[in-house]
């Protein structure tokens, strides 16, 4: 049974990532209308960003919390300007093919200076140790990952669909011709959309920094799984990006309890049964 | 009588200051050359109806002023400042409001969000419960869906949230299409009130009828040109010249 509880937690800190990351592309791809391929690249720079804020200028973990988000999405917010804003009114395809390529880009370029082994990120002193819950024994920083995965993730909702900015991002995602003619500067909202999104990938991959080590490839290995997510839950759906990412890592997690051999398939296995049976995904839109 | 002085001629009988002037108004959709140099006036405190048949480039004149088509040229200025190169979103901020043809009613957000998205642009747009006495229904709608409501109430909707804003001047695109009799006068009495609380309307409409309701001057647009102009004054002696423009 302890193994059962271990690879719920497992399900819950995997699917934590998967929300955060399939959230972001949510928002981006809302707003923007691209497949962003970039994020799982953006995710490895949280995570990398981290890693120097720590060893080059001591900075600790709770710092990089909040600098790592705003650094990379930064960087983000120039490549919008610089290079997405181009492809407004041009098939999925372009924005795909040109996120993928900047991807191997960063990719590459880390994986020069670093090479492919993992660097080691300690986790912070507070949240180092675990509690025996009688049925299981639960790791700290693994419950602080899911609490605080879940938190921003409700946060991020709560500022989409309940608030007035909210709610200029989900008319603009409609219709962004109208609602700048009605005095709202869009393309720099959509900047800073974009810098949202890629925030919360560099946010993940902070978070997975203690956990998986710092890698140039972290986020390849993630991506893929983290758009058969995004595919399940619906493209543009907010809170479908939330509960699918927490409800694939579960599952997952009870396929390596129940058949292992499955469970680095079954999200694929359910991508296809969801496009099968809906092809906007369990909440999604049309296109 | 040159296409400047059809723009001139019936403004000067209108007593406002000029508030909207455009010249040589000159728009392209890609390579497709829409407007040829559009010229007319309004004045402050009027409804000037845009009147011509479908594709003549009405509504492409509102979005040229709007700043919403892409390529265009010529000079439109807007209490004297030149808007032509602005943005839409400077425009708006500049107080000109436009409720386009098919409303734009956001299917995520509900009545109360449609109404409360355009932000305020100047003080002296119309508080809520004003609103609300001009178009009662939306008051008990406000926690539907947006795109639930019937096409009349969705065109209250569109004109409500324009009125909040602070912009004194409203371009509204053909706000009566496809709406029942009583619908029609329902925006007609709306309209007629903007114009006493001192807005300035720039309507366009096919449909003369309602138009002469409210209307103090029209403009005949055909093939990207103002081809004629008058007040409603002169309404009935160019009641024959008006059928042969619109083909009615």
């Amino acid at each position: 049974m302890q193994a059962l509880y271990a690879q719920l937690l497992v399900g819950l800190i995997n699917g934590s990532f998967y929300a955060l990351l399939s959230l972001g592309l949510a928002v981006i791809f809302g707003m923007l209308n691209i497949i962003n391929f970039a994020h799982g690249a953006l995710y490895m720079m949280g995570a990398f960003v981290a890693y120097f804020l720590l060893n080059l200028g001591g900075i600790n973990y709770w710092w990089a919390l909040l600098l790592a988000p705003i650094i990379v999405g930064i960087f983000g917010m120039i490549l919008e300007r610089t290079m997405l804003q181009w492809l407004t009114g041009l098939d999925h395809l372009y924005g795909l093919l040109l996120t993928f390529g900047i991807a191997l880009i960063v990719q590459g370029v880390f994986q020069n200076y670093f090479g492919s082994s993992g660097l080691p990120y300690a986790i912070p002193d507070q949240l180092k140790g675990g509690m025996n819950l009688g049925f299981m024994f639960l790791p700290i920083y693994r419950g602080w990952v899911v609490v605080f995965s879940l938190v921003v993730c409700l946060a991020t909702w709560f500022l989409i669909e309940k608030t007035r900015l909210g709610a200029y991002l989900r008319a603009a995602t409609e219709n962004p011709t109208l609602v700048r003619a009605f005095g709202v500067n869009v393309p720099r909202m959509i900047t800073l959309t974009y810098g949202l999104g890629v925030g919360l990938a560099a946010l993940a991959g902070v978070l997975s920094a203690p956990i998986n080590q710092v890698r140039p490839l972290m986020g390849a290995d993630l991506i893929i799984v983290v758009f058969a997510v995004v595919v399940i839950g619906g493209m543009g759906s907010i809170m479908g990006s939330i509960i699918t990412g927490f409800a694939l890592g579960v599952i997952e997690g009870l396929t390596k309890y129940f058949y292992p051999e499955a469970s680095n398939t079954v999200v694929f296995v359910l991508m296809v049964l969801v496009l099968l049976v809906k092809p906007t995904g369990l909440t999604g839109r049309a296109a | 009588m040159p296409d400047t002085a059809i723009a001139e001629a019936p403004a000067k009988a209108a007593t406002g200051g000029n508030i909207l002037q455009v010249r040589n108004l000159e728009a392209w959709y890609g390579e497709s050359h829409i407007l040829h140099g559009i010229n007319f006036d309004v004045n402050a405190g009027e409804v000037v109806t845009l009147l011509g048949r479908n594709g003549a480039g009405k509504t492409t004149t509102l979005k040229s002023i709007m700043g919403i088509i892409g390529k265009r040229a010529g000079s439109v200025k807007f209490n004297n400042q030149e808007i032509i190169r602005a943005t839409s979103d400077k425009i708006a901020r500049m107080g000109i409001a436009f409720c386009p043809e098919e409303r734009g009613i956001f299917s995520s957000l509900d009545v109360r969000e449609n109404l409360m998205l355009p932000p305020v642009v100047r003080e002296g747009g119309l508080p809520l419960d004003q609103i609300f006495d001009l178009f009662p229904n939306l008051k008990e709608r406000l926690g539907s869906q947006g795109t639930k409501l019937s096409g009349g109430e969705q065109q209250m909707l569109a004109i409500a949230r324009i009125l909040r804003t602070g912009a004194s001047f409203l371009m509204l695109d053909e706000p009566t299409e496809g709406l029942a009799p009583v619908i029609i006068q329902q925006i007609g009495h709306t309209i007629a009130r903007l114009k006493k609380e001192g807005f300035t309307i720039l309507l366009v409409e096919q449909n003369f009828r309602f138009a002469s309701t409210v209307a103090d001057r029209y403009y005949v647009v055909e093939h990207g040109k103002i081809i004629d102009g008058f007040s409603n004054a002169e309404l009935a002696a160019n009641m024959d010249k008006l059928h042969t423009y619109l083909g009615v």
